[in-house]
């Protein structure tokens, strides 16, 4: 007669339990943002690719997911998130500070296809906070100057204290042949540069759009009239990747919450190329 | 072949799963219903009871004959046992200038599931899709499926409400069980018991059964025959994941959406429904902290909340996510429709919403615009 | 020294415009530069001139109490500043200044509005073209309104 005993499940890592990684550098971009370095206190998560994100827990207080912002082939075991400080968790993670110990889950996601842009024109387009998930990209292609023909970077920002990376993209503009345009949606007379919406960089920027490859992150609303002004120019959808964003409890497919239609974003994306999601972003309150 | 097990020798069911380490779980009437609760006996199954269900209606009836099993299914399914509506996942306790991560144990035991109706079968196999047949899986369901032991019973009196057949289903119970039991009332009260897995089996050669005949298999399959054929054309499945998606911007979902009160019960008793949110909390003075998952309904208003808004902020919004979500989206996620139509969230709506009837409305909308 | 009118049809607003057209147009206009930090135009004069900016960057400001002086948009190369002398009472809304040195092309907007009512063709093909950059500037400014930099994380 056998019996039946019930094994203790084994106390393996679940998908849902973080893995201790300590601040190492801490830097201020602005006043609202901050760039954390974390570094494994014991176990390392898996590589992270461009693209990617892990969930950052903030002890007691929550989990949020925030794409990767680092510099991936350099960076090592180090993870390098850019976070901004708008809610309890995401405050939490940014008061952090060197030697505190936060939790990681991750990576999750799919990864922005960089090499879709090989031998073409590579086109980055940040709005707002959108420039940190896409600053991997440029990383890579600084990298690997010779796999890319031009580089650009287009960047607009609400006002210029809200901009990211400022002493970065003029080191990017002077290594890419001047094609970093940064914008703003508003500015005082002390601002010298250009002020406008991002979609209007678009028009003189250096690309050919019959062959570029485009990669567009920011507020959805952003990333919808950018890819107007890019479709307006000549780049088809089939060459624009954007990355997507809904609400996340999990980000390993378990909970529902990420759904858009039949994609959950954190295993079928964030990553997207425009033309697979064109028509789910038409439906309102999809 | 199958086997016998009388009625009177039930209780011999009950005593061979506890001697191997079960907890039983079954249904009994509760509350002016019948629900899921561990029993200790026959005598605590609703013998003799029924349940009539209408849209919002829902309620108990007494039978003239004593079946233990003679009602369609009640507002509980099996996932309270394998996704729990509260769970622990794990604690985490402040030291050395950083903090160490203890899962929780799955430690409920090994339970036998008495009286799966082959819809719950479905809904089962359902789930297990999600929560183990992806690349992440869940720890605590998996650990819970793997001591689950599946007693099913046919169905031979499904409800106003029930349309298994339309969605790929039956009352007799096909696969994923341990052991399958069809009532049979006449000319003695007894089961037909077949066996579907090795500790099935092994149940069963410890029941004091006899060899079924072909009048018993006779009587088993027209039971389940007459039960299919009752359930016949009460829903339209045709082309519906596409209808569905075709039609995103119906007027129906207006209409639904006047009605629905974004209250959650169809979510609450479907048997498929998993979503699910986690609550960080920590300990007064900081020291711990715990992360717990629990059951959500994409008809909260939270549920779609993000910084900066709310992507579904509508009745309307959500009452189309969760329907086209159950019967046309899940199948590009999970491979299969997530409906197994029980009826529970057509009978449990407050305001007697049923899904039947909405779709028919998109279908019908959607032709009198053709033709328009 | 390129012709004042390869300097015009730089600009897409006027890019394909018959030669005798070009010609009429280019009658009303002249070469203009900037220093860095001069004023184009104020806010309230009479707006008879309009730009097209061949170098450098002109900044559209306004005067907001309690909040200075902010920009609300800024012109560069290729681009047109100026559109009230298009319609009446033709006043200058905003104030223009050389953000860097600026050199543009300056169109008399009263010569050019004459013309059109000489010759009704010209002036349908330059408020055809005028009318299109005004929308997609229009569409612009609904996107810069929606000022949407909200939060990304959280």
């Amino acid at each position: 007669m056998a019996t039946v005993t019930s094994e203790p499940a084994l106390a393996v890592r679940g998908a849902m339990t973080p893995l201790p990684y300590r601040v190492a550098r801490k830097r201020r971009e602005n006043h609202d943002n901050w760039t954390l370095e974390l570094e494994p206190v014991d176990e390392a998560i898996e590589p992270i690719g461009p693209g990617q994100f892990t969930m950052l827990y903030a002890f007691g207080v929550g989990e949020v997911p925030i794409s990767t912002s680092g510099d991936l082939e350099h960076d090592g075991t180090t993870l390098v998130h850019t976070i901004r400080a708008v809610g309890a968790v995401t405050k939490a993670l940014c008061a952090a500070g060197a030697g505190d110990v936060l939790g990681v889950r991750g990576p999750f996601g799919n990864t922005w296809p960089v090499d879709a842009a090989h031998g073409r024109d590579l086109v980055v387009v940040g709005g707002g906070v959108g420039l940190p998930p896409l600053r991997p990209i440029v990383y890579h292609a600084l990298r690997h100057r010779k796999d890319f023909e031009r580089v650009v970077v287009l960047y607009g920002g609400r006002t210029p204290d809200d901009l990211l990376f400022r002493r970065e993209l003029d080191r990017w503009r002077g290594r890419l042949d001047g094609n970093v345009d940064v914008t703003v949606d508003a500015a005082g007379s002390d601002w010298t540069g250009k002020v406008g919406v991002v979609t209007k960089l678009i028009p003189q920027a250096a690309f050919d759009p019959e062959t570029a490859v485009c990669y567009v992150v920011g507020p959805e609303i952003m990333m919808r009239f950018t890819a107007r002004a890019l479709i307006d120019r000549g780049v088809t959808r089939d060459r624009i990747w954007i990355s997507m964003e809904r609400t996340m409890r999990c980000g390993v497919g378990l909970c529902g919450h990420c759904q858009l239609g039949p994609t959950l974003i954190c295993r079928d994306g964030p990553v997207y190329r425009l033309d697979e999601l064109a028509p789910l972003l038409e439906v309102p309150e999809l | 072949m199958a086997s016998i097990l009388q009625a009177g020798d039930l209780d011999s069911l009950f005593g061979a799963l506890r001697d191997r380490g079960y907890r039983v779980v079954g249904p009994t009437v509760r509350d002016g219903a019948i629900v899921y609760a561990e029993i200790e006996s026959a005598a605590a199954l609703p013998g003799g009871w029924t349940d009539e269900q209408a849209p919002a209606r829902y309620r108990l009836a007494r039978r003239d004959d004593e079946a233990f099993f003679g009602y369609a299914v009640g507002p509980h399914s099996w996932k309270a046992e394998l996704l729990p509506p509260s769970v622990r996942l794990w604690q985490a306790r402040r030291e050395n200038g950083g903090f160490a991560v203890e899962d929780e144990v799955t430690d409920t035991g090994p339970t036998a599931f008495l009286g799966v109706r082959p819809c719950e079968l479905s809904a089962i196999a359902i789930q297990d899709r999600v929560f183990v047949g992806g690349e992440h899986q869940d720890a605590d369901y998996a650990a819970r499926r793997a001591d689950a032991f599946l007693v099913a019973v046919d169905c031979g009196d499904p409800s106003e409400l029930c349309f298994c057949t339309s969605v790929g289903g039956g009352p007799d119970a096909r696969e994923g069980f341990d052991l399958a039991l069809t009532e049979l009332l006449e000319p003695e009260h007894r089961f037909l018991v077949r066996a579907g897995s090795p500790a099935g089996e092994d149940v069963l050669a410890g029941l004091p059964t006899t060899e079924a005949t072909e009048d018993d298999h006779r009587a088993a399959a027209a039971l389940t025959a007459v039960a299919a054929h009752e359930m016949e054309g009460r829903f339209d499945a045709t082309d519906l994941h596409d209808l569905l998606l075709r039609n995103l911007e119906s007027p129906s979902w207006d209409n639904v959406a006047e009605r629905c009160l974004s209250c959650g019960n169809c979510t609450l008793v479907c048997p498929t429904c998993f979503c699910t949110h986690v609550t960080d909390t920590t300990s007064l003075d900081g020291a711990t902290a715990e992360r717990t998952r629990v059951w959500d309904t994409c008809f909260s208003l939270q549920y779609a909340e993000m910084h900066g808004g709310n992507t579904r902020p509508t009745t309307r919004a959500r009452y189309r996510q969760w329907l086209t979500h159950k019967l046309a989206t899940w199948q590009d996620q999970f491979d299969s429709i997530g409906c197994v139509g029980c009826g529970r969230c057509i009978a449990w709506c407050p305001v007697g919403i049923d899904i039947r009837d909405e779709v028919r409305a998109i279908r019908a909308e959607e032709e009198t615009h053709a033709h328009a | 020294m390129r012709t004042l009118d390869a300097l015009i049809t730089e600009s897409p607003v006027f890019r394909g415009l018959e030669q005798d057209q070009l010609d009429l147009v280019a009658g009303c206009a002249s070469n203009v530069t900037f220093d860095a930090g001069e004023r184009l135009f104020g806010e309230g004069d009479p707006a008879d001139t309009f730009y097209l900016v061949r170098h450098g960057i002109v900044a559209v400001d306004t005067y907001v109490p309690n909040r200075g002086q902010l920009t609300i948009e800024t012109a560069g190369p290729g681009e047109i500043v100026g559109w009230s002398w298009l319609v009446p009472p033709y006043r200058w809304h905003f104030t223009g200044r050389a953000v860097e040195a600026v050199r543009a092309v300056q169109f008399d907007g009263a010569c050019l509005r004459q013309k059109c009512e000489d010759d009704p063709l010209l002036g349908y093909d330059l408020l055809t073209r005028f009318a299109q950059v005004l929308v997609s500037r229009l569409e612009a400014t609904h996107f810069q309104l929606m000022d949407v930099y909200g939060d990304r994380n959280e």
